[in-house]
């Protein structure tokens, strides 16, 4: 049965507090705390971008699969934050881990759920027999423009997801998909930073989205919420995966595993998908698996996996996401952050 | 500063960290050559370098190139690879006062230098602290 076969992290090193935000910007920071469930996020340094998290964790997912990357017929980035506006980022990423020249690639974007979009279709290939291996990767380095919200949240991550119909680690079970034109986020072309419709971004965008997918696939696969051992929900603040999770009828201990949001920030692209690769890090063989992303604008992928017995062979080939999320940190200041993320005018 | 052109004909090795090891004596090239360095022979089969190894030597650059200035001090050096051979490059996510010679560091892709704001983009291989 087609399934991950292999599965990757990347986290860079670099995290800015709540509280160093939140000083540059006279707002009260154990409140945004407390309110969002966020301590601290990751920041790329300033010689990373989509692009290069995306081979990093690429590598980590072949690292696991074992398997030749020429083999690989198709490769996928979803991320809001591609490097260029117009050359691909999925022709560096396959060049990189030598998947060309015999290869289909694209680059996504659906806000925050170009990744898991990238992972439909990757698993919808093999399942069609169209290639032996897709890669999937959601990454992002993305930005809130300096004093709004999102400037507390918005973090860079990566994870990459490798598809085959051999020895899978996770069979996938099930997808769902659900989607409507709703304007709760966008960025229009040229524009640095995003927009967002405030509070109009919960209920009739993430919540509603969210439940409308989960709800979708439990029914078409005949599952409740107490068939799985785990969960995980796209993360853009702490809270709203454990609310979500409690609206659906999941228990805290099935989302926690998977959410990393209150040291890691929102990667976007890579946030449900990263919260997937931490999840499998503990699974257990047989373990069912739920992960639903959300993206803005808006829509929901949903997919079931079971986890088989290879996932104890492989899953130390490379690098634990938490381990990457909790060792080897680096804190910088505001200023240094704006520096890195160009938030800076200078000279021409 | 490179050319679009020279970059792009480099990507075997700038990517991939593609090498070409002597059929005769062993000897590894990086990058690959037409004559062996060692033994003359011109026989060789591809060889992946290897991820880590340990820092030789460094040097910190304060006063930097212009491309480069918003990065200084970054430290360049080079590594001895598990697999003996001496690479060259820039030592990142790392406090220069902290390195030391000896040090294990891993290769990491990343950008390694950019035309502008709408020129494009190099990428490479970078050393980082394993
Ligand atoms: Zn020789």
């Amino acid at each position: 049965m087609a399934g991950i076969i292999g599965y990757g992290a990347y986290i860079p090193r670099n995290r800015i507090k709540v509280e160093e935000i939140a000083k540059v910007w006279g707002a009260d920071a154990p409140s945004y705390k407390k309110g969002l469930m966020l301590e601290e996020k990751a920041v790329p340094s300033p010689d990373q971008d989509t692009i290069t998290m995306s081979v990093e964790s690429a590598r980590n997912a072949l690292k696991r699969a074992g398997i030749d990357p020429r083999e690989i017929g198709a490769v996928y980035v979803g991320s809001e934050s591609h490097p260029y506006a117009v050359k691909p980022s999925g022709a560096t990423l396959a060049e990189a881990i030598n998947a060309v020249p015999a290869v289909h690639t694209a680059d996504l974007e659906f806000a925050c759920k170009a990744g898991s979009e990238g992972m439909f279709i990757a698993l919808s290939l093999v399942q069609a027999g169209a290639v032996k291996y897709a890669l999937a990767v959601g990454a992002d380095t993305s930005q809130g423009a300096p004093g709004d919200a999102l400037e507390y949240s918005a973090a860079a991550g990566a994870a990459a997801f490798l598809f085959g119909k051999e020895k899978p680690i996770a069979e996938a079970l099930e997808t769902f998909s659900f989607t409507t034109d709703t304007p709760d986020f966008w960025r229009r072309e040229y524009m640095h930073y995003p927009q967002h419709g405030g509070r109009f971004t919960g209920d009739p965008a993430y919540f509603k989205h969210i439940t409308g997918s989960a709800e979708g696939i439990m029914k078409k696969s005949g599952l409740k919420p107490a068939d799985f051992a785990y969960v995980i929900f796209h993360q853009p603040n702490g809270k709203f995966p454990f609310r979500v999770g409690e609206m659906l009828g999941f228990e805290k201990k099935q989302i926690e595993p998977g959410w990393l949001v209150n040291k890691l920030g929102n990667t976007y692209s890579g946030s449900s998908p990263l919260g997937l690769t931490a999840t499998l890090d503990i699974a257990a063989p047989g373990d069912l698996v739920l992960m639903v992303s959300y993206g803005s604008g808006a829509g929901s992928d949903s997919f079931v996996f079971r986890v088989t017995e290879r996932i104890e062979e492989v899953r130390d080939r490379a690098p634990r996401t938490r381990a990457q999320l909790d060792g080897n940190k680096n804190y910088i200041e505001y200023g240094v952050y704006a520096k890195y993320r160009r938030k800076i005018r200078k000279a021409e | 500063m490179q050319s679009p052109a020279r970059s792009w004909r480099e990507i075997p090795q700038r990517y991939r960290l593609e090498a070409a090891k002597c059929a005769r004596c062993g000897f590894i090239c990086f990058p690959p050559r037409l004559i062996c360095p060692e033994c003359g022979a011109r026989e060789f089969g591809p060889h992946k370098l290897a991820e880590s190894g340990k820092v030789l030597t460094y040097t910190v650059i304060r006063v930097a190139p212009q491309p480069f200035c918003d990065q200084s001090p970054y430290a360049v050096g080079i590594a001895e690879l598990d697999d003996g051979v001496r690479l060259t490059a820039q030592i990142v996510d790392c406090d220069p006062a902290a390195l030391k010679v000896g040090m294990r560091v891993r290769i990491e892709f990343r950008k390694v230098s950019e035309e502008g704001e709408a020129g494009v983009i190099y990428y490479g291989y970078k050393l980082v602290p394993e």
